[in-house]
């Protein structure tokens, strides 16, 4: 129960978008059709799922204070969370080159259409950003991963609503120097109000 | 050869703050900006934006990982295989991120406690990476050193600028000094609005209206 709470907690009420604002870059540039957001947003979501778990391992028994003590007790004193960042980087761009190859072998059409915004998750905020609050929040193996599953659900759901919207957006008339980015702007902040309904919710 | 020191001797005479090099620095204040009109680094600017002072000190931490990861990279440049490049530009940005986030932790922890994983985040700011990826892989160390300033305070402004009103209207002050009650207007009524992420979304979205009426860019 608790994890499911974590899981909508993670897509609805701290929405990546919506709450932190993580993996803007990306969610604003690829959010012009509904199919490549789709794409990329499995990818956030398959990238998300094997980093939380592997960056908690690592941080539990390498980073934290006194984790080293499993190799022998004589490393009980060192700390090193300040390799945090780079150790978390590492693996999520080696998670990201991963993806990238599993997707150009099996499916070239989606390769092609993401192109250049692939290797870009691997500086999605939202991705090292869940990695970050996973530690901040204490959670356990189970909890992270169920924690950066519904944040990935969170960000594919955010970016394919915003896809679907800039579609039906070609039609209408907007001021010219409020087209692409500052309209979208408004409609993620609109969205943002939407998403403020479900706080509150939970099992 | 005789072409190659020839090449040599006209770089030498570009004076330090030739035109050129001024553009470098005023392009993405205004026209070229990376966040309004490149959309870059919006990840971590709109986090931190509640107030002035979180929002001073990572505008700072910002511009001094840009400037330098521009002087490291343009700096090993022709030592990198392009195969690898990315592994080693995220490798100078940690490194140096991991610097300001200890300097951060050292000196003023308050801080360091209210930006929280935010500055960790600087580390996928994608103007960092983009600046590294379109100029510093391919030009010379000064050069990159100034586009790095000009980048790093084209965020800034923005930055500034809309945590100036998110402050204003959602808390009633800048810097934490009470304008309104300095004033003589005891009852302003705050937006909560502002102080939440919707705020941030909307004054962003008008910042970038306005600054695109006035330089007359348009998307298509």
């Amino acid at each position: 129960m608790e994890l499911v709470n974590i899981a909508i907690k993670s897509i609805f009420i701290d929405n990546m978008i919506f709450a932190y604002f993580l993996g803007m870059c990306s969610f604003l540039a690829v959010s012009k059709k509904v199919t490549t957001a789709f794409g990329l947003g499995a990818a956030v979501v398959f990238v998300l799922m094997i980093t939380a778990p592997v960056n908690w391992l690592i941080q539990e028994n390498i980073l934290r204070e006194g984790a080293l003590a499993w190799i022998s007790p004589s490393l009980a004193e060192v700390n090193l969370e300040f390799l945090q960042f780079i150790m978390f980087i590492a693996v999520i761009a080696g998670m990201v080159q991963l993806v990238e190859m599993i997707i150009e072998k099996f499916s070239p059409s989606l390769y092609g259409s993401l192109g250049i915004f692939l290797p870009l998750i691997a500086v999605n905020c939202s991705i090292l950003g869940a990695s970050l609050f996973m530690v901040q929040k204490d959670y356990g193996l189970a909890e992270s991963t169920v924690y950066g599953f519904g944040s990935g659900i969170g960000w594919m759901l955010a970016i394919v609503a915003l896809a679907a919207i800039r579609e039906k957006l070609k039609y209408s008339n907007v001021p010219d120097g409020l087209k692409g980015l500052g309209i979208t702007m408004l409609i993620t902040g609109l969205m943002g109000i939407a998403f403020k309904s479900f706080i509150g919710i939970a099992l | 050869m005789s072409e190659e020191v020839k090449e040599l001797v006209v770089k030498k005479s570009e004076p330090l703050f030739s035109k050129r090099r001024k553009r470098l620095v005023s392009d993405p204040l205004n026209d070229d900006n990376p966040v309004t009109v490149q959309v870059l680094g919006i990840c971590s600017a709109l986090a931190v934006t509640v107030k002035m002072e979180p929002t001073f000190i990572m505008s700072i931490a910002v511009v001094f990982v840009i400037v330098f990861a521009n002087l490291i990279i343009s700096l090993i440049r022709n030592l990198v295989p392009s195969r690898v490049r990315i592994i080693v530009q995220l490798g100078v940005i940690a490194t140096l991120v991991t610097l300001v986030s200890e300097v951060l932790k050292a000196y003023n922890y308050e801080m360091y406690k209210v930006l929280g994983a935010f500055v960790g985040l600087i580390i996928t700011n994608c103007i960092v990476m983009g600046r590294l990826e379109a100029f510093a892989m391919g030009n010379k160390p000064y050069d990159s050193v100034l586009d790095g300033l000009g980048s790093g305070f084209g965020y800034a402004w923005i930055i500034l600028a809309v945590a100036f009103f998110r402050e204003l209207w959602g808390s009633g002050s800048v810097f934490d000094f009470k304008v309104f009650e300095a004033i003589g207007i005891n009852n302003f009524a705050t937006n909560g609005l502002m102080v939440d992420s919707i705020g941030a979304f909307m004054i962003l979205g008008i910042l970038i209206w306005v600054q695109r009426s006035k330089t007359g860019y348009v998307e298509h």
